[in-house]
């Protein structure tokens, strides 16, 4: 287990979180912190309540309990626009674009350049500016979002929530559509993100993405806190604290694995 | 620009994209378009032309200076009803009362005015603010109780069509005067006909001067001017030469109304309103995708409200224009297939019934092809009942080429 970063106050902490829906307890007892300059990885089973963590975070589903504080102080984040407002910047797994705007109407989503005229010219370049930044491959910002391809789309959401300069950028699952390249490049993206100071939560299946880029790995099991490791700790470690137990799929099919080689 | 490498347009970088440039591309483009499935202005212009070809032969009459001069008198109330429809429509919503909203608006208007002997501007707003309420109803079921739109404005429909014939009562219709203002504007008055063709040009050099400040402020940033100079000029020319002929056609008659030209105005500003606005983007935001636009902060419910209020305020501004047309308050106001051509006249003109899809021009556009269709078949002596069928299947070819080309520009990637 590692011991959380030496940075004085945390820009996020959660302390007892907890959310139900219905009759399911879907988040339990959450206590997480975010530094600045840190990125922390939150990873866990289908089911572990990751997603569900990042909407209570982006304020798209209130908490039944417990306490969020920003910046060290206690915030209610009962609308996206309030988290947005403080700096709590999400790209959500599901993107939430509008397919029938184009890439420069979306990337700017009530948050537009003057808003009773347009500043079409002024969003364009901006848009074309952060994309370059982000060595993104869109053809055209000028046609709507349902042309584009799912590593294309990902770019723009990711663009779109640097766009109003977050203090901590939560993605969920951000390589899960995107090639090769296009995943270094998110890698190399949230690492010059943390080095700009910003706090990064970063939600993946894929191990080896998070070790490349975590500084501390946040494991949720069923609603609850479940272990945090760092990068240097052993994969079985990781897993048996995701999967809850060290006698698991995963050692199973390793060790099936290994007899086959013996034999 | 900063980086010296960059000698192209900061969006032209991407070699893969056809850029259409000068005239040759900008038609290429717009086949591009009509094929898959971004049909436009298209479908108007086919529908024009075949609905003038069909009634001209049928009966000369249709096509004389002061037919179509009548027939703008006719289409302005219809028409301001249509864009309040578009406004609910973009969010994917309908609005099913408008009918009668109208029809209320203008027993209130006879009520207030002519009965109790009220000043008209106070009956005109007394009127708007019934609309506005209505309009803050539904938006209110709607966000409160998630009570679908089409059901909450039937109910509106049928409850607002008893209150209006409770309003008119025992009289049964009131007879505006013919005097007054409020009707000779609905039955007589017509643009100066040097005000007319000042009109007539403004479109074409607004048009020219706005986007030719446009391509000095893209060339400033270092970004292309898709066309250029050559469509912009083409555009602007075109345009103002099919004014200068309509104005000069309908000034052979009895020239253009006042109404009219207020209709046109309110298109002009909520166009304005809808494409250059942050509340415009956030209204195209919720119709394509509710939960993208909450999530990007906007507030869904006054987007909503927004809309609803409009469309009703819109609505009873129609019904009153309509009484002022008829110089009367009836029961039979607002009944019948205002509704319906209302909501008509936005879908053909292109605004999608699926939502996020839409533009105010399409309630202009879509109430001269249907106030045409009615003009002509009244001209031809037909029946209401014949003219209710034709226009039902019109209604039923808009909304059958909307869906077309909805799956046409899914396959093609145009959302």
């Amino acid at each position: 287990m590692a011991e959380s970063s030496s940075s004085p106050q945390p820009i996020l902490t959660l302390r007892g979180i907890s959310k139900q829906f219905g009759a399911v307890q879907a988040l339990t007892d959450i206590e997480l912190d975010v530094h600045p300059g840190e990125v922390v990885a939150l990873v866990g089973d289908n089911g572990a309540g990751k997603s569900t963590l990042v909407k209570v975070l982006a304020g798209v589903h209130q908490p039944t309990g417990g306490a969020i504080e920003f910046m060290g102080q206690p915030v209610v984040l009962d609308s996206p626009g309030k988290a947005l407002e403080l700096g709590i910047a999400t790209v959500f797994q599901d993107l939430a674009l509008c397919e029938n705007l184009d890439v420069v109407a979306n990337l700017f989503l009530g948050h537009e350049l003057s808003p009773w005229n347009l500043d079409e010219v002024q969003m364009e370049v901006q848009a074309w500016t952060l994309l370059r930044e982000l060595s993104a491959r869109i053809p055209s910002v000028r046609e709507p979002i349902a042309s584009l391809s799912g590593g294309q789309r990902q770019t723009v959401a990711i663009a779109r929530s640097l766009l109003l300069d977050p203090r901590i950028i939560m993605l969920d699952e951000p390589t899960a559509a995107l090639g090769v390249a296009q995943t270094a490049e998110v890698l190399n993206l949230i690492e010059r993100v943390r080095d700009r100071g910003l706090g990064v939560i970063l939600i993946s299946h894929n191990m080896e993405d998070v070790r490349a880029v975590a500084d501390r790995i946040v494991v949720l099991r069923l609603g609850r806190n479940n272990g945090v490791f760092t990068a240097e700790d052993s994969n079985s470690d990781l897993i048996a604290a995701i999967t809850g137990a060290t006698e698991n799929a995963v050692s199973r099919r390793q060790a099936r694995k290994l007899e086959e080689v013996d034999r | 620009m900063s980086d010296p490498k960059s000698q192209t347009a900061l969006d032209r970088s991407d070699s893969r994209v056809r850029h259409d440039e000068g005239i040759p591309g900008a038609i290429r483009g717009f086949i591009d378009r009509v094929r898959s499935g971004d049909l436009g202005m298209l479908p108007v212009i086919v529908g024009l032309v075949l609905i003038a070809t069909v009634f001209w032969s049928l009966n000369p009459v249709f096509l004389a200076p002061n037919n179509l001069a009548n027939l703008l008198f006719d289409a302005a109330a219809v028409g301001c009803i249509s864009l309040g429809i578009v406004c609910v429509l973009i969010l994917g919503e309908i609005d099913l009362s408008v009918g009668s909203m109208s029809g209320l608006a203008s027993a209130v208007l006879g009520v207030i005015w002519v009965k109790t002997g009220l000043p008209v501007p106070l009956a005109i707003l007394v009127a708007l603010g019934a609309g506005a309420f209505m309009g803050l109803v539904y938006a209110t079921l709607l966000n409160r109780f998630g009570m679908p739109s089409f059901v909450s404005t039937l109910a509106g429909l049928l409850a607002m069509l008893g209150l209006q014939l409770y309003l008119l009562g025992s009289t049964g219709s009131i007879n505006l005067p013919y005097a007054s203002i409020m009707v000779r504007f609905g039955q007589i008055y017509v643009m100066p006909t040097w005000f007319s063709y000042l009109l007539a040009v403004l479109p074409g050099a607004l048009m020219l001067w706005l986007g030719l400040d446009r391509m000095r402020r893209r060339a400033a940033v270092n970004l292309s001017n898709p066309g250029g100079l050559s469509v912009l000029l083409a555009k602007a020319g075109l345009l103002t030469l099919f004014l200068l002929f309509a104005v000069y056609y309908l000034n052979q008659g009895r020239g253009i109304p006042w109404m009219f030209g207020l209709f046109v105005l309110l298109v002009v500003a909520m166009n304005y309103g809808l494409t250059r606005t942050q509340w415009g983007r956030a209204m195209f935001a919720v119709g394509g995708n509710r939960e993208a636009a909450r999530r990007s902060g906007i507030n869904v419910h006054r987007i909503r409200m927004s809309a609803f209020m409009l469309c009703s305020t819109l609505a009873a501004l129609g019904g009153m224009l309509a009484a002022s047309r008829l110089a009367s308050s009836s029961q039979q106001a607002g009944t019948g297939d205002v509704n319906l051509n209302a909501i008509a006249a936005a879908v053909i003109g292109g605004t999608s019934l699926f939502g996020g899809r839409g533009s105010a021009w399409s309630a202009l556009l879509g109430v001269i092809v249907i106030q045409a269709i009615s003009n002509g078949l009244t001209l031809l002596n037909l029946s209401s009942s014949l003219r209710y069928m034709i226009t039902g299947g019109v209604l039923a070819i808009a909304v059958i080429v909307d869906s077309l080309a909805r799956q046409s520009r899914a396959s093609h990637g145009r959302a």
